[in-house]
């Protein structure tokens, strides 16, 4: 359950912004999250209204877009789709491949009030 | 301010999220704080652009801790494995081996559990500093708690008094002022010395993949006894470790478990990890383990590659095989 971490490390960016950046709430907080990223994307809106009340998320509306991820394939030498570690070269089969992108979980922007 | 060597910055984390300190033997518990309310503020509805990465914070301090250690020329290492599967047994054997074969290098432990002092107290048993983190509810270490578990360990003392005992004449010799100088590593140098910390993280193959340390590497420890699919159920863990230590390996004969067949599930999720066979019990496989902990770095970098040119050799021969 580190996505219990992870929506606390989303609050408290959310909270530093609102130190430099003074508002009341958020209505709308858009994250993005790689297919890599070791997120479970139910689990981490789960966490994150668990954590919410009480705080400036409480009644915001949360958009989780996920991103697909890249690998290298090294046999093919060019960048392939990839969807979970486990996948192989969708053009040769194989699975010498290195993720390159789809790691990332980023909170991206909000609206606030 | 670091209170092991009194340098400026530690990256210890804001004071408020502080842990508990166990009074004599410095262990932290981070499971007692209460979590922060916030004061709202008043504005007009807006949006707000961030792109902020979520572990961004953790990372930054990541990078700090990497950096600390590197000016005390310490060399981390995380540990990660599903509990049980012999971590503390391992270090501790490693502890023993080490004081052996590499009796200049220094070895200290941060211990992560949930609860209990009860690893840190194995590791101490051994004469290795050690400093026990309880995570309370958490899952995993984080950066924040590895910077202030490491700024109370008691690495220079431990330096010092091993210099001490074990090279008096040698130290006197040729670094007659080191103990003198403030910030006094030089003799670290001079003696090709240096430290070796270990990191045993939470025994949980989820959740310690995502946060780096500072370490130089992941070292993920899977034991026979466990299935030997474990890699391709948590390629997260095994994608992010450097090298692979099968564990436990003296039960191989009480066991079905495909040695082979783990070590092809593992490079299928990692084709660069390093993978070594070894039983903290009998000994077995830990001159490989020493090697690759003493190794230099560049060293430790080429695994990967030559691993790397093997398979493709294999596969040539195979091409060739096949059209011939």
């Amino acid at each position: 359950m580190h996505e219990v971490s992870l929506a606390g490390g989303i609050l408290s960016v959310l909270e530093q912004t609102r130190e430099r950046d003074p508002f009341e709430r958020v209505i709308h907080l858009r994250l993005q999250a790689g297919a890599l990223c070791g997120v479970e994307i139910p689990a981490l809106r789960f966490a994150l209204e668990s954590i919410a009340p009480g705080t400036c998320l409480a009644e915001a509306v949360i958009d989780i877009e996920e991103l697909p991820a890249s690998a290298w394939c090294l046999p093919c030498g060019q960048s392939v789709p990839i969807f979970s570690r486990l996948d192989s070269c969708p053009q040769c089969g194989s699975h010498q491949l290195q993720a390159t992108g789809g790691t990332e979980l980023r909170v991206m922007e909000m609206r606030v009030v | 301010m670091c209170v092991t060597c009194g340098c400026s910055q530690t990256g210890v984390a804001n004071p408020a999220q502080s842990p508990e300190v166990h009074p004599e033997t410095g262990d932290l518990h981070f499971g007692a704080g209460a979590a922060r309310v916030s004061v709202p503020g008043m504005s007009q509805e807006r949006a707000i652009k961030l792109e902020a990465d979520v572990l961004g914070a953790n990372n930054a301090v990541a990078a700090h801790n990497r950096a600390h250690f590197s000016s005390h020329f310490v060399t981390a290492y995380n540990l990660v494995s599903s509990p049980g599967s012999g971590k503390t047994a391992l270090l501790c054997a490693t502890i023993e081996a080490l004081k052996k074969r590499a009796p200049h290098i220094a070895v200290a432990v941060i211990e992560g559990d949930q609860q209990t002092r009860h690893d840190a107290d194995r590791i101490r048993a051994t004469g290795a500093p050690a400093i026990q983190i309880n995570t309370g509810k958490g899952c995993h270490l984080d950066a924040p708690m590895v910077a202030e578990a490491f700024a109370r360990l008691d690495l220079h003392a431990a330096r010092h008094h091993h210099h001490g005992d074990q090279h008096a004449h040698a130290h006197a010799h040729e670094h007659p002022h080191d103990h003198a100088h403030e910030h006094g590593h030089s003799h670290d140098h001079a003696h090709g010395a240096q430290t070796l910390l270990f990191i045993e993280n939470v025994g949980n193959l989820v959740c310690p993949a995502m946060w780096d340390l500072g370490e130089r590497a992941k070292v993920a420890i899977l034991s026979v006894t466990e299935g030997e699919d474990k890699p391709l159920k948590y390629p997260d863990m095994f994608a992010a470790a450097q090298l692979m230590i099968l564990n436990k390996i003296d039960l191989l004969p009480h066991l079905s478990f495909d040695v082979a067949r783990c070590k092809d599930y593992a490079r299928q999720v990692n084709p660069t990890i390093t993978i070594l066979e070894l039983s903290a019990t009998t000994g077995e496989g830990m001159k490989p383990w020493l090697d690759w902990l003493l190794g230099n770095p560049k060293h430790n970098r080429f695994d990967g590659m030559r691993a790397r040119i093997a398979q493709l050799e294999a596969e040539l021969a195979d091409l060739k095989a096949r059209s011939a």
